[in-house]
């Protein structure tokens, strides 16, 4: 009765196989590592960036372990840290001619030391939580009533030419909070105004109110259009955050998304906090200029002459000159969109621009008083110019759509939409919580925290084995697999190891132990009972086993109301709890039934088990205990 | 070896009264801290900023307390973390002044007194985190609760599952008092650790429960307090077992774990001694007091077959 079918025992002969196998990697320890990646958003990372990693390592006589592409980055990693920074300067060299602008992050970093075939299978070491190994956490809060209220300006002033386009005679347009209201004086004008907007402006509802002998018009955001304005918001937040996160050259920051108007920004090793704050409070900021075309402005252009009193040479981004007048414009602030598009009569891709309603008076103005001029519009990031894109203008534009067109493939005009959207964050942001951790405290947390699993974890074996004897060895053993499995589908998920996770792994091998302490209890108490032994272990996991039931799913209500609610450490510790609770009840009851099964189920003639010294009240004849 | 040589039933029950007596002083006593003293909230939940610093020497806490309300904050902490050379400075949330600034206005004053102090950690939560954090907390605990009871109500009789959850929930108070008496910090591994020791001693509730089940049907004379003295009886053994094995692990957790397990494990240190002691007195005394009938557990298991045939649950 004791005996597993053999495909029983293959089973955890093969969950034991994964286990080691996904746990494997954690032992391997780090190696030191170089990581290139983008740093702008229009330059990828790609195979000729690969072979220009070899080139520059085979030019300085660096030999690494490997060099692979993997996703956005190119890593290489070396056997010493010496290496990895006489790698890292000849791969700077190669790569980032211009310090002040690089276009390539070239960042030290540690990846697992596991051989690459354990790679290749996907095995990685678990990933360490920022308390673990060191590192910067925000937590950002987006605010998303500031987007409303911007989206609802350049509705405004799309409505405003929209109405002028079909002559249609308002009495005002203005914005108020997060709607626009609209005076109209007569019912026509009414109904045509609200069939423009059902027309054209899908995204806004509208609701009409008499006022006097005239009618207000107010146009407001459908909840579904709110919901998206709020997406897209984020989503360019979040973008913003990683061209400026890119400037700090972290190997691997994490910039996610939590709940509808927070991003969490997590930096391992950096140490700078107050670089990295300010890289991620400050606004680059977006100018529109003229470009100065008189005589003396184009000789200097061509390097011929001094730039003229009043204006300033900037560069384009292949690194033209381009003169332009001191004088501003038009700022990031007035530009509420920019779209990459298509021209409806040539078919050339586009930049649409959208102003808000300053923003588009200025610009009408501007225009109409210097068509066929150029106008340069320029991305100001780490208090230097770059000129994204100088076009000419054609002719007056009033209703604060812009339409940037000519010689663009549709890659540029993605890229060039991108830079200006970049130019601003779409909402302000707030930083509302944040962490640092030193390297040496997260060097100390996971000392500290495999100290206390170790110690705990012997502690118990010693005591189960002198107490229960050979069952308390096999005990022991499905311990030991349980910490196993345990590590083994961490690192398979790459769930987020944290100290309060090592916590909850502590805790989760003392309350593992329970199922064990539980059935060694039931098959003694069998056997007092006068059970033969091969009986007793049957009905001992038997019996046993609806009480580890019931008590794991107990536990587990709490596990997952932790992870349903918690957040920050509660989350960490919840992962690993529950997680925790589904491989003891694997080990603790098949696994350790499966030890128990070799050893005793082939024996017939079984006359005690080795599960110490089994007391009985009063002392009858049929003994089935050896004494200890 | 075996520890626990008991020769008959210990009648439990008779003294039920007393036992309840005893929790009922020690809960109204907690409750009585937690009201007069409250309980110490770490800055994730009231917001506000701390930071861990490290000395090169044993640091005076007298000049880094000047030199912090030097800066012009009032209301702050400043405390030994761990070892005598690390000092733990809490600071409140100040409105106008960013988490940013706050932090390195105090690393830049403490370092122009003494250069050989390094920034450890530092952590800033806003008030509105706090009030979500507690929020999430009451949830959890409600999530927890509510879920126990149902599951306890399927699994076997909603008496059961109202004792156990009196008699934990009594644990999870008395914890909190502990926190409250002696002014320990209340900080968010504390709460993981409350709720986690809640979803373990019921643990020990559901043994016992189980075992009153059992002994319901295999002792057909035996009164309720009998077989409630019986399944403790017999389960002791393990109870004690078990108990000491978790306990085992979060000793280890509290001698080497580091300053920042240390509440972590008290708080389950607490949890687990008055858990053993719950969820065997209370739970059953209450479920005893709730009325629970033979007839409320036995009438729908018949297929479990009689306990009492010898060949129950033989197989060949």
């Amino acid at each position: 009765m004791n005996r597993y079918p053999v495909w029983k025992y293959a089973i955890l002969v093969i969950a034991l196989l994964v286990g080691v196998l996904y746990t494997l990697p954690n032992f391997f320890g780090e190696a030191p590592a170089v990581q290139v990646s983008s740093a702008k958003a229009t330059i990828k990372v790609d195979t000729a960036v690969l072979q220009r990693v070899e080139e520059a390592l085979k030019a300085a006589g660096v030999t690494a372990d490997f060099v692979s592409l993997d996703g956005t980055s190119v890593r290489a990693r070396f056997d010493t840290p010496d290496n990895q920074l006489k790698a890292k300067d000849a791969i700077q060299k190669a790569l980032v001619p211009d310090a002040a602008d690089p276009s390539y992050i070239v960042a030290l970093n540690l990846i697992s030391r596991s051989p690459t075939w354990l790679t290749a299978l996907h095995a990685q070491p678990m990933y360490l939580g920022l308390d673990l190994r060191g590192g910067v956490h925000f937590m950002l809060q987006v605010d998303m009533q500031a987007a409303l209220t911007k989206k609802a300006e350049s509705y405004a002033g799309d409505l405003r030419s929209a109405l002028r386009d079909k002559s249609i005679r308002h009495g005002g347009i203005s914005r108020d909070g997060q709607s626009i209201d609209i005076k109209v004086r007569d019912e026509a004008t009414r109904t045509a105004t609200v069939n423009l907007i059902t027309d054209q402006f899908p995204d806004l509802q509208t609701t009409i109110t008499p006022d006097g002998a005239e009618f207000k018009i107010r146009a407001s955001i459908k909840p579904e259009a709110t919901r998206r304005v709020q997406e897209q918001a984020l989503k360019q937040n979040i973008t913003t955050l990683h061209n400026r996160i890119n400037e700090l050259g972290v190997a691997e920051p994490v910039i996610q998304q939590q709940g509808l108007d927070r991003i969490v920004v997590q930096l391992p090793g950096v140490q700078d906090t107050a670089k990295a704050k300010d890289i991620l409070g400050r606004t680059a900021t977006l100018e529109v200029r003229l470009v100065d075309e008189g005589t003396e402005a184009r000789a200097a252009e061509t390097g011929q002459g001094p730039v003229p009193f009043g204006s300033e040479r900037y560069l384009d981004r292949n690194s033209l000159p381009v003169i332009v007048k001191k004088q501003v414009i038009l700022t990031g602030e007035n530009l509420t969109d920019a779209q990459p598009g298509f021209d409806g009569q040539t078919q050339e891709p586009t930049v649409n621009l959208t102003l808000d309603a300053k923003g588009a008076r200025i610009f009408r103005d501007v225009t109409r008083e210097n068509i066929n001029k150029r106008m340069a519009i320029i991305l100001f990031e780490k208090g230097k110019g770059e000129v994204v894109t100088a076009p000419v203008i054609r002719s007056e534009i009033g209703g604060g759509r812009v339409q940037i067109s000519g010689r663009m493939t549709t890659m540029e005009a993605n890229d060039t939409a991108l830079l200006l959207r970049a130019g601003s964050l779409a909402a302000p942001m707030e930083i509302i919580e944040e962490f640092t951790i030193g390297p040496s405290l997260g060097a100390d947390n996971i000392e500290r925290g495999i100290n206390s699993v170790v110690w705990g974890m012997l502690a118990i074996a010693v005591f189960m084995c002198v107490y229960y004897m050979l069952f308390g060895v096999f005990s022991s053993i499905a311990l030991g697999v349980n910490v196993l499995m345990l590590i083994a589908v961490l690192s398979m998920l790459q769930a987020t190891l944290t100290l309060p996770g090592i916590a909850a792994m502590a805790l989760a091998l003392g309350v593992a132990i329970d199922s064990n302490v539980l059935i060694n209890e039931r098959i003694r108490e069998e056997l007092r009972d006068g059970v033969a032994p091969q009986m007793a272990i049957h009905t001992g996991y038997e019996r046993a086993w609806a009480t580890i039931f019931d008590s794991n799913v107990t536990t587990l209500i709490a596990g997952l109301a932790l992870l349903a609610f918690g957040s920050g450490p509660v989350r960490g510790f919840a992962v690993v709890h529950c997680i925790g609770i589904l491989t003891s009840m694997f080990s603790a009851v098949l696994f350790s039934r499966g030890l128990v099964n070799l050893w005793y189920g082939g024996k017939k003639k079984l006359k005690s088990l080795s599960i110490g010294q089994i007391w009985k009240p009063e002392a009858s004849g049929k003994s089935v205990a050896k004494p200890e | 070896m075996e520890f626990f040589r008991i020769k008959k039933d210990i009648p439990f029950m008779k003294h039920a009264l007393v036992f309840n007596a005893i929790s009922f002083i020690t809960f109204a006593l907690a409750v009585f801290f937690l009201f007069s003293r409250g309980l110490h909230l770490s800055v994730e939940f009231t917001g506000g900023t701390v930071m861990e610093v490290a000395y090169s020497q044993p640091a005076e806490l007298a000049k880094v307390r000047e030199t912090v309300t030097g800066l012009g904050y009032t209301d702050v902490q400043v405390q030994n973390f761990g070892t005598s050379r690390d000092v733990m400075i809490r600071l409140p949330v100040q409105k106008g002044v960013s988490s940013a600034q706050q932090s390195e206005q105090v690393i830049d004053a403490l370092k122009a007194q003494d250069s050989g102090v390094t920034l450890r950690r530092t952590e800033f939560v806003g008030p509105q985190v706090g009030e979500e954090l507690v929020h999430g907390g009451l949830m959890a605990l409600a999530m927890v609760i509510v879920g126990i009871v149902i599951y306890l109500a399927l699994r076997f009789e909603w008496k059961f599952g109202v004792a156990a959850i009196i008699a934990n929930l009594h644990d999870v108070v008395i914890i909190l008092g502990f926190f409250a008496f002696f002014q320990w910090e209340f900080s968010l591994s504390v709460l993981a650790a409350v709720l986690a020791v809640l979803g373990y001693s019921v643990n020990e509730s559901v043994v016992i429960f189980d075992r009153i089940r059992e002994a319901f049907r295999r002792y057909r004379k035996m009164t309720t307090a009998e077989v409630i003295d019986h399944a403790i009886t017999s389960t002791m053994s393990r109870t004690i077992i078990t108990h000491a094995s978790t306990e085992a692990m979060v000793l280890s957790m509290l001698f080497f774990g580091g300053p920042s397990l240390h509440y972590f494990a008290l708080a389950l240190t607490i949890g687990i001694l008055f858990g053993i002691y719950s969820s065997v007195f209370v739970a059953a005394a209450i479920a005893m007091w709730l009325g629970v009938k033979r007839e409320d557990l036995v009438k729908s298991t018949r297929k479990d077959g009689d306990p009492n045939d010898p060949n129950a649950g033989a197989t060949v």
